[in-house]
């Protein structure tokens, strides 16, 4: 009878979301406290999601960490030789830098620029309310991409071709549309006699807006600040574009040209994915609990 | 004019509002709308920077040598079509899946979580790099089945036009579920459970519970992630321009990646920007017809 005692020690755990009365475990033996599903219908299934997810980030790291040549399916010995090659004589130390100047810079602006756009969204009614959310619902349609052209021109014009400030403004403008809509849902959900009440209480606009919304909307801004660094930090097409020197290229660039040099060293390209991926994943692990209590509060809902 | 809060305060001025939106306007002007409009006006000229001697109004030629006289528009178009439904259903379903099995309770749950949303945060260059030391002919996963007897050395999916459709779509998969589950898991969560204690004592099995109860409360999430994420998928060329370049033989050539060849590598912005305006129209006009034939936020607000 392992099975029972398998189960109590899982119900031991659970215990105090959903307390299920001792009598009751007899007869659902084998079956979940809370919601009567057997617990190999979701660990089989999840089981080969979870290969499917992490096979291609093994993968990754197996060629980062194992010597050049070999073909073990385990990174042992481990060697540090392709992240040095990387980092130093393929300018990943640059790219890097370059990247993360690029990603706070946008969030910094986007999440400023929503802010503002948002909270006028969220509280007030004005004459081009309409014609303003219209745009921003309409500029989802309108892919970057197809940008580029008429985009360089505008920077080649402002001179900010290979500046990182043409890619900054770029990928805040691409993202502030829903930014705007985003943060217009958090901050409909903060009650506005919240705010009336700090007026009451002598405060200014801006001081109680301070004191009382924008504590409130930390989930929120977190959801939409990571977005905007995430993004920029991923994105690719402007910096290919309007990058044009070496030394102002961010990572994405850098692991394009690895991809796609006449003979691929192997080991490279993944350090190069694993040098990628370490700021995104820590933000990812940072945010992973804010990002569906964000959604939930009704950002899908606008 | 009408402006609630301030007449009821009397502590706001009229511009305020105005003053908020002012610096998301003028970016939005100046850096979407003006280079869309750029795009309009140059759709109707001859603009190609190798050929300066013909440049100038070419009136509605650019559109008519769209529809009558370039196979590979249609060709990119069929290919654009045919990769954003393959992606979003199979995102969907999966999604709508794996967002069902994360949503139960068990143990482990909040790592399961982290783990299989991962994926999310992975830029379309990085999926790129990732599957290509998988495809790789002679290091990747094909050479160890190989050696288990599976399949033959040299299995190259990528550069084999039988294939190479699935090796992207699987690729792309693997980064876009998670953003369905994420925006489903949101929303299961606003779900109220004792409809489900409701349910399940007047003995609904949980098929039943699933299709009267969870679906109808995800309809609307489930359009509006189905739109935006179409939209992108559309719209996306990172993935398709790093992993095939569009290839091979013009394969997997989406219509952005063709309007970006055309108009990056082949100077013809007069014609690129035609295609770009095609492009938007068709994206506009499904969307819009999406969202009528969806009955989008009709019956419940």
């Amino acid at each position: 009878m392992t099975a029972v005692t398998a189960e109590q020690g899982h119900r031991a755990q659970t215990a105090p979301a959903a307390p299920v009365p001792p009598a009751a475990s007899g007869k659902r033996r084998g079956r979940s406290v809370d919601d009567g599903v057997p617990r190999w219908q979701i660990y089989a299934p999840l089981g080969l999601y979870l290969l499917f997810t992490l096979i291609p980030f093994y993968w990754m790291l197996l060629f980062a960490l194992r010597p050049a040549g070999s073909t073990s399916l385990v990174p042992w010995p481990v060697t540090g030789e392709h992240f040095a090659k990387v980092w130093n004589e393929r300018a990943f130390g640059t790219f890097f830098q370059n990247s993360m100047i690029v990603g706070v810079a946008s969030l910094l602006m986007t999440t400023v620029v929503a802010l503002a756009g948002g909270y006028a969204l969220a509280r007030f009614d004005f004459r081009i309310k309409k014609g303003f959310m219209l745009a921003l619902l309409a500029s989802q349609f309108i892919p970057g991409a197809l940008m580029l052209v008429p985009l360089f021109e505008i920077f080649k014009n402002l001179q900010m071709i290979n500046s990182l400030g043409s890619v900054i403004i770029a990928e805040t403008v691409f993202q502030l549309p829903l930014s705007i809509i985003l943060i217009s849902g958090f901050i409909k959900n903060v009650p506005v006699s919240l705010e009336e009440q700090a007026w009451v209480d002598g405060c200014g606009r801006l001081r109680a807006f301070g004191a009382v919304v924008l504590p409130l909307l930390r989930p929120g801004l977190i959801a939409v600040g990571s977005f905007a660094f995430v993004h920029s930090w991923n994105h690719f097409l402007f910096a290919l574009m309007f990058l044009s020197s070496q030394d102002m290229q961010t990572i994405p660039v850098g692991l394009n040209t690895l991809i796609g040099a006449d003979s691929v060293d192997l080991g490279a390209l993944a350090a190069g994915g694993v040098i990628a991926a370490v700021p995104v994943v820590i933000v990812f692990a940072f945010i992973q609990k804010w990002l569906i209590t964000g959604f939930s509060a009704g950002a899908v809902k606008g | 004019m009408a402006n609630a809060v301030a007449k009821r305060t009397g502590a706001t001025p009229r511009r305020l509002p105005y003053l908020l939106i002012a610096p998301a306007g003028l970016l939005m002007l100046g850096f979407i709308a003006y280079p869309m409009l750029s795009v309009l006006y140059y759709s109707l000229q001859n603009y190609n920077v190798t050929k300066p001697w013909r440049n100038g109004y070419a009136g509605f030629e650019n559109f008519t040598r769209i529809f009558t006289d370039d196979p590979q528009f249609w060709d990119a178009l069929a290919f654009s079509g045919k990769w954003v439904v393959t992606e979003v259903l199979l995102q969907l379903v999966l999604g709508v899946a794996l967002a069902l099995l994360v949503n139960q309770t068990f143990i482990g749950r909040g790592i399961a979580r982290a783990l299989v949303f991962s994926p999310w945060a992975v830029s379309g260059v990085l999926t790129t790099t990732i599957w290509m030391l998988l495809y790789n002919p002679s290091t990747g996963i094909s050479r160890y089945l190989a050696d288990a007897g599976i399949g033959t050395y040299g299995t190259s999916v990528l550069s084999d036009t039988g294939t190479v459709f699935w090796a992207a779509v699987l690729a792309e998969l693997w980064r876009g579920v998670p953003f369905f589950a994420i925006l489903i898991l949101a929303d299961l969560q606003s779900i109220p459970g004792d409809l489900y204690e409701a349910a399940s004592v007047d003995g609904a099995g949980r098929a039943r519970q699933f299709f009267h109860i969870t679906l109808p409360h995800l309809k609307d999430a489930i359009v509006l992630s189905t739109l935006l994420r179409g939209v992108w998928e559309f719209n996306n060329v990172d993935l398709l321009y790093t992993l095939t370049g569009g290839g091979p033989a013009g394969q997997t050539t989406t219509l952005p990646l063709y309007v970006a060849n055309t108009g990056i590598n082949g100077h013809d912005f007069g014609y690129a920007s035609a295609l770009t305006t095609v492009a938007f129209v068709i994206l506009l006009f499904c969307s819009i017809l999406y969202l009528r034939l969806s009955k989008f936020g009709g019956d419940t607000k």
